[in-house]
């Protein structure tokens, strides 16, 4: 990103930090945690220590950061390096991302940017100009996206709080500033358990690894009266509804499962994970020493800011979490795709030189489809 | 503080204060190397070694009518588990210490098992779950015909086992608690069971030798001479995940952040430099030689915290979608053990 840039955006989320104090608030127990952040163009600086919300502010302040973090975990000493912390405990923490949903239309909004030569084109596996195969994708995630990452949360929270014990009230929804959500659980009984025992969990929230046994299925001798039915809780349960589909066609489809035979059952369990286990990052819930954006930030990916969901079906992120000004700028602009923020549409723009409100043109030079004119 | 009658004291010998219970009875050691009845009690402890060792369960008299009833019974399950302990200490064999805590483990799951399915006895059920809090602090509460723990401490337990029933997804889990059958209860506690009974071994004092017992001593050392382990033979050949990996990178496709670790910490744990590996990852879309050489380093221990990461076991790699089994991994549990033939 050149410097003129780096210039505007520094500007603008600095101007949003100074007005948006009231939605950056330090965690609980600030000072147990660590605390990151980086700079446009340059390296991550991490293992700081903060005491509360001054502190805090100070640091967006001195360093007008792109990006700041904040650990999961709490510490005795947050601030020496990662074998000396003395880890603590951790909140559990999940990552739902529309890009990994597989959705359909991903491929309507996805961007390629060759990273030899520039060029900007539509989803491909090589750059149009150069055939470099060294191409950055860029998703403008459309209101699908957003949709169903929803529904992913809340196949969450039914897990978390009927399976798993968890109190509504301690599970707190944020989106994530570009295209997902963070799910952030506090004070359960897991605050404690390390990342073997969270992996674990990772699998019973995707339905990952289940043995036909579980769901009645023997392999020698199979007996219809072991099949799960619907009113039972958890996975048995959901099982039920998605395999039988309703009361009166449970009996005719266990006759078939028994029929097709017990390897043909594994196939039924990897199709009933595919589709109503829940689809998080594994690798961010098994982490315990990672740092995660810190909420009322800016994501520097977008430009959107990572905000607590209070109605989720409500919720639109790109009215609700756009919170930059909209004092015009000159761009030059190279956007294949059209997107809509504040309720406006921007786009497409064949690079082309054009007068863009601050957010979008925030926007655009995040995804590196715009610059400073 | 368990207070233990006369047959738990039995069942589980390594909960009783066995020191003390022999000087209670009035003997000391000494006396067991030469007294012709108290021989009785060596022998059964020699046997109860043996069994063991072999890699059975020991059985022991109170099994014929489930109680303790008569001293003596009582007295010689209590005083060969003691004695087996001191003859163990005696030869100074690991091997030996490991599979009599192994052993003894189960034959106590047996007891517990049987404790907490006997529906009838509500003190019975009440005294197991008194010890498996005791002993390890995990809460169990019955509901019904099962047993429930929270769902943190079941998985605290579970996760060094690789069998799949095991995993969450195969319980029957409820409002953050996971209902067992007593069989399952018990098994979830075996490998502490047997760490509580083989680090009460290893702490005790190592007590010199007995006369009389000279003979015993070195057959036992004998027979775990002859438990020496297996060694292997490698083929060589990469496993399936691996060879994915590489595959991946050759072809300039991305391999997520978790597959670059595994293959970065399996070819360094079969001693590949750093500057070997690096020429893998030249394919990668976002090559950058500086951040791979300091992650490579990193991963090494030559940089940083100095830690050696290690290669990810087989189930963390399937819950990465970087597993990729096929008929040849022989149920290994980390792909480093892939073409390893045990004989």
């Amino acid at each position: 990103m050149n410097g003129i840039d780096i210039k505007f955006l520094e500007d603008s989320f600095k101007k949003y930090y100074f007005n948006h104090f009231d939605l950056i608030t330090s965690p609980q127990r600030t000072s147990e945690r660590e605390f990151g952040y980086q700079k446009f163009n340059s390296g991550m600086f991490r293992h700081i220590s903060l005491k509360d919300n001054k502190e805090l502010h100070l640091l967006f302040i001195q360093n007008i950061p792109s990006d700041v973090y904040c650990s999961n975990a709490y510490y005795a000493f947050p601030n020496s390096p990662m074998s000396e912390k003395d880890w603590k405990e951790a909140d559990l923490i999940f990552d739902i991302d529309a890009k990994d949903l597989n959705l359909p239309c991903r491929k309507n909004h996805t961007i390629s940017i060759c990273n030899e030569c520039n060029e900007v084109s539509k989803d491909t596996g090589q750059c149009i100009k150069c055939n470099s195969t060294k191409l950055e994708k860029k998703s403008l995630p459309c209101k699908n996206c957003i949709d169903a990452s929803k529904i992913e949360v809340n196949k969450l929270s039914n897990v978390l709080i009927n399976d798993l014990g968890i109190d509504k009230e301690n599970i707190h929804v944020y989106f994530s500033g570009n295209e997902g959500f963070h799910v952030y659980v506090y004070d359960s009984q897991f605050q404690q358990i390390g990342s073997k025992e969270r992996s674990e969990l990772v699998d019973y929230i995707m339905f990952r690894g289940a043995i036909p046994e579980t769901f009645g299925m023997k392999k020698f001798k199979p007996n219809r009266s072991l099949f799960p039915d619907f009113n039972q809780k958890g996975w048995n349960g959901r099982f039920s509804k998605y395999v039988f589909g309703s009361k009166s066609k449970r009996s005719k489809i266990i006759s078939e499962l028994l029929d097709n035979g017990y390897p043909s059952f594994q196939k039924t369990l990897d199709d009933v994970s595919e589709n109503i286990g829940v689809k998080i990052d594994p690798n961010v819930t098994m982490d315990i020493h990672r740092i995660f954006r810190l909420p009322g930030s800016i994501n520097s990916k977008s430009g959107l800011t990572k905000i607590l969901c209070t109605d989720l079906t409500k919720f639109d992120p790109y009215a609700d979490a756009c919170f930059l000004n909209d004092e015009p700028v000159e761009v030059l602009a190279n956007c294949p795709i059209e997107f809509k923020l504040k309720n406006k549409k921007f786009g497409p723009y064949d690079n082309e030189k054009i007068s863009l409100p601050t957010y979008a043109a925030v926007y655009m030079i995040c995804k590196k489809l715009a610059t400073i004119a | 503080m368990l207070v233990l009658g006369q047959d738990e004291k039995a069942k589980y010998p390594f909960l009783a204060d066995a020191g003390e219970y022999l000087k209670d009875k009035g003997f000391s050691l000494v006396q067991f190397g030469s007294d012709p009845v108290l021989k009785l009690s060596v022998e059964k402890a020699l046997h109860r070694i043996k069994v063991a060792s072999a890699g059975g369960i020991y059985k022991s008299d109170i099994d014929k009518d489930g109680q303790a009833s008569k001293d003596y019974v009582l007295e010689r399950e209590v005083f060969s588990f003691l004695l087996a302990i001191v003859l163990i200490k005696l030869t100074g064999m690991s091997t030996l210490i490991k599979r009599f805590a192994l052993a003894e483990a189960r034959r106590a799951e047996i007891y517990l098992e049987k404790d907490l399915g006997n529906a009838s006895n509500k003190s019975k059920i009440d005294l197991a779950t008194r010890i498996i809090y005791d002993l390890f602090n995990i809460e169990i509460t019955k509901e019904n015909d099962f047993f429930v723990i929270p769902v943190s401490d079941y998985l605290k337990h579970s996760v060094t086992f690789h069998e799949r029933e095991w995993k969450l997804i195969n319980r029957h889990v409820e409002n953050g608690k996971v209902f067992l059958t007593p069989d399952k209860t018990v098994r979830l506690i075996r490998k502490e069971l047997g760490n509580y009974i083989s680090s009460k071994i290893i702490n005790a004092p190592k007590p010199s030798m007995i006369p009389g017992l000279e003979n015993i001593v070195d057959e036992l050392i004998s027979i775990s001479k002859k438990l020496t382990p297996t060694y292997t033979i490698t083929t060589g050949e990469y496993p399936p995940c691996i060879k994915h990996a590489i595959d991946v990178l050759e072809k300039g496709e991305n391999l997520p952040h978790s597959g670059r670790f595994m293959l970065a910490t399996f070819l360094l744990s079969k001693g590949q430099t750093v500057p070997q590996i690096v020429p893998l990852f030249k394919n990668a879309p976002d090559y950058n030689p500086r951040v791979t050489l300091y992650q490579l380093n990193h991963l090494a221990g030559t940089s940083g915290s100095a830690t050696k990461y290690s290669c990810p076991s087989c189930e963390k790699l399937k819950t990465q979608d970087l597993c990729f089994i096929t008929k040849e991994c022989d149920n290994i549990i980390n792909p480093l053990q892939f073409g390893k033939k045990r004989t």
